[in-house]
């Protein structure tokens, strides 16, 4: 008999393990970005301004993707820059999914005023263009890589609230879930033990691209000068950097481009990946 | 110990009626249960017949407290369930167990058959009842690590009734668990209740629409049409002198094998 199973493993493999690797990189650039950049990230000099990468014509050796307007080398803030990323990746992208997850379960489980009540905040809160609603909040909280975060949880959390909610609606309705009432379950066990379970797969898949879009956002509020300070090396700032030099030295601003498209992709490849990997219904 | 392990006296059940509300104030009330009282004897099997729509799922899962009645009064064991909040309920739950129609459904499709069987029980997958009760319905003690996915639709029965007998139940209910199996799964699931029945001395009330199969496994039967009881009955008597029209009617439309056909 014919059985697709066979190569959507094989397909999901290879997008499983390329996520993996780089994600790997990635995290192991922030970690040990101090020992293995090979400049000072911030270290300007005049003189090696605007010099390309290492297999143009004009290239200095030991900058391997060149350096910006103030000689400062490219590869080195990139690698500099993956901290914050990783960072506002994991907390931001945890705080949002437990918050979201939580609140969604709960309004489709109990559903009643509870239900209610959170989803007339989402409808309220989904009113608000995100960009505009994140650049408000900072303007309120101050710049810094906290408030980032909490503009991200507290924009994004809705994301989660809603596809929870609608799933584990949709669980709720299920025969096992009477079945856990007839075996003396209480609610709240039903919930942890029933439900999760089946909602998990689809709560670890955003939370994946949760991740990759707090990357992303980081870089937006860095692009217009909103988010950390700035002789903190992060993407969007090289990116906003490199935008005002693209015809001298498209460099600048095509890597770090690179690296976030790179870091943002396999966050989303990674949790479908996962998805189709450690599912029992699926596999 | 009743000798009855359920009375059920003048039992009601109504829903809101959505198709005819109002715009404004709230929905009248239709009743699917009109006033039902009958008794189940400890270790009886009761048919429940009747045809569709005419409240057997409803009468089951009100005896379940899957639903709570709109009126009247619910023994079971001498204690009446008919209002029972969920706390008050659940010492009484396992004592209550109920077969699902879709086990497919009422299987948790995340968690594998020992885990299934044994979460009620509050023990680990590898706990010796679950092999017990697996074995017990005629499945190997391996299919505890499979998931329901990987199982027939006759295999994921058993599992079901394997959780339900694992908590050794004094009554179980079961709606129309085999109308979803092919009829050489149905005749392997039939005979495997026969002989639980039997060994573990189980009341049972197995709601169908099928009275051939009622015949086979019952002991007595109720009819319910429309909500109402139309016949309860010893099922020989049942099926010898239908009392009612209605119950001669559901006979008449039992397929018997016509010697007149030719192949
Ligand atoms: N939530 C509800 N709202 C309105 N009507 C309902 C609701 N639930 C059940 N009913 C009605 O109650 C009647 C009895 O339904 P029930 O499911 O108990 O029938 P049944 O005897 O199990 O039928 P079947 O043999 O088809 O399973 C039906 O007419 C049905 O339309
Ligand atoms: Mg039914």
């Amino acid at each position: 008999m014919l059985d697709g199973r066979g190569s959507i493993r094989r397909r999901s493999g290879a997008r499983l393990w390329l996520s993996a690797v780089w994600l790997t990189l990635f995290v192991l650039a922030a970690l040990l970005a101090p020992w293995i950049s090979p400049h000072d990230p911030l270290a300007q000099d005049l003189m090696l301004g605007r010099l390309p990468p290492a297999w143009v014509a004009g290239a200095e050796p030991g900058y391997w993707l060149g350096t910006d307007s103030l000689g400062r080398d490219v590869l080195s803030r990139i690698i500099h820059g993956a901290r914050i990323a990783l960072v506002v990746a994991l907390i931001a992208g945890t705080a949002t999914c437990l918050l979201g997850s939580a609140l969604g379960m709960v309004a489709g489980f109990y559903r009643g005023w509870a239900d209610r009540l959170i989803s007339r905040l989402v409808d309220i809160w989904m009113a608000f263009p995100p960009v505009l609603f994140a650049i408000l909040l900072i303007a309120v909280l101050g710049t810094g890589l906290t408030s980032v975060i909490l503009a991200i949880v507290i924009i994004d959390w809705t994301r989660f609230c809603r596809v929870v909610r609608a799933e584990t609606l949709n669980q709720s309705k299920m025969d096992y879930v009477h079945s856990a009432k007839v075996a003396g379950f209480t609610r709240l066990r039903t919930l942890a033990t029933e439900i999760l379970p089946n909602v998990l797969p689809t709560i670890i898949a955003l939370l994946t691209l949760e991740m990759g879009i707090a990357v992303i956002v980081e870089a937006i509020l860095s692009f217009v000068n909103l988010s950390i300070s700035t002789d903190q090396p992060t993407w969007g700032g090289m990116i906003a950097e490199g935008r005002t030099s693209i015809h001298q030295a498209w460099w600048v601003l095509v890597f770090p481009l690179v690296a976030l498209f790179l870091t943002v992709l396999s966050f989303a490849q990674f949790g479908d990946g996962l998805r189709e990997r450690f599912d029992p219904v699926l596999r | 110990m009743a000798d009855n392990i359920f009375e059920v006296s003048d039992l009601r059940v109504d829903v809101a009626d959505m198709t005819r509300k109002p715009l404004f104030g709230p929905a009248p009330r239709l009743e699917i249960l009109k006033g039902i009282s009958f008794t189940v004897p400890r270790g009886v099997v009761l048919g429940i017949v009747g045809g569709s729509g005419s409240g057997k799922t409803t009468l089951g899962r009100t005896m379940v407290r899957l639903a709570e009645p709109s009126g009247g009064r619910m023994l079971f064991d001498g204690h009446d369930i008919a209002h029972l909040s969920d706390a008050a309920m659940r010492p009484l739950r396992p004592r209550i167990q109920m077969i699902f129609q879709d086990p497919l459904s009422s299987l948790n499709p995340r968690l594998t058959v020992g885990r299934t069987v044994a979460a009620p029980l509050n023990a680990r997958a590898n706990d010796p009842r679950v092999g017990e009760a697996l074995e017990h319905v005629g499945l190997p003690a391996e299919f505890a690590q499979r998931y329901p996915h990987e199982l027939s639709g006759g295999q994921r029965q058993r599992v079901g009734i394997a959780r339900a007998i694992a908590m050794r139940p004094e009554f179980i209910l079961a709606d129309e668990i085999v109308s979803g199996l092919d009829v050489s799964s149905q005749a392997q699931v039939l005979m495997l209740l026969e002989k639980l029945v039997a060994e573990l001395g189980l009341t049972l009330a197995f709601i169908s629409h099928d009275l051939s199969v009622i015949r086979r496994l019952c002991s007595r039967v109720i009819v319910l049409r429309s909500g109402e009881i139309v016949e309860n009955a010893a099922t020989a008597d049942l099926f010898e002198r239908p009392q009612h029209a209605y119950t001669r009617e559901l006979l008449d439309a039992i397929p018997t094998p016509d010697p007149s056909i030719r192949w």
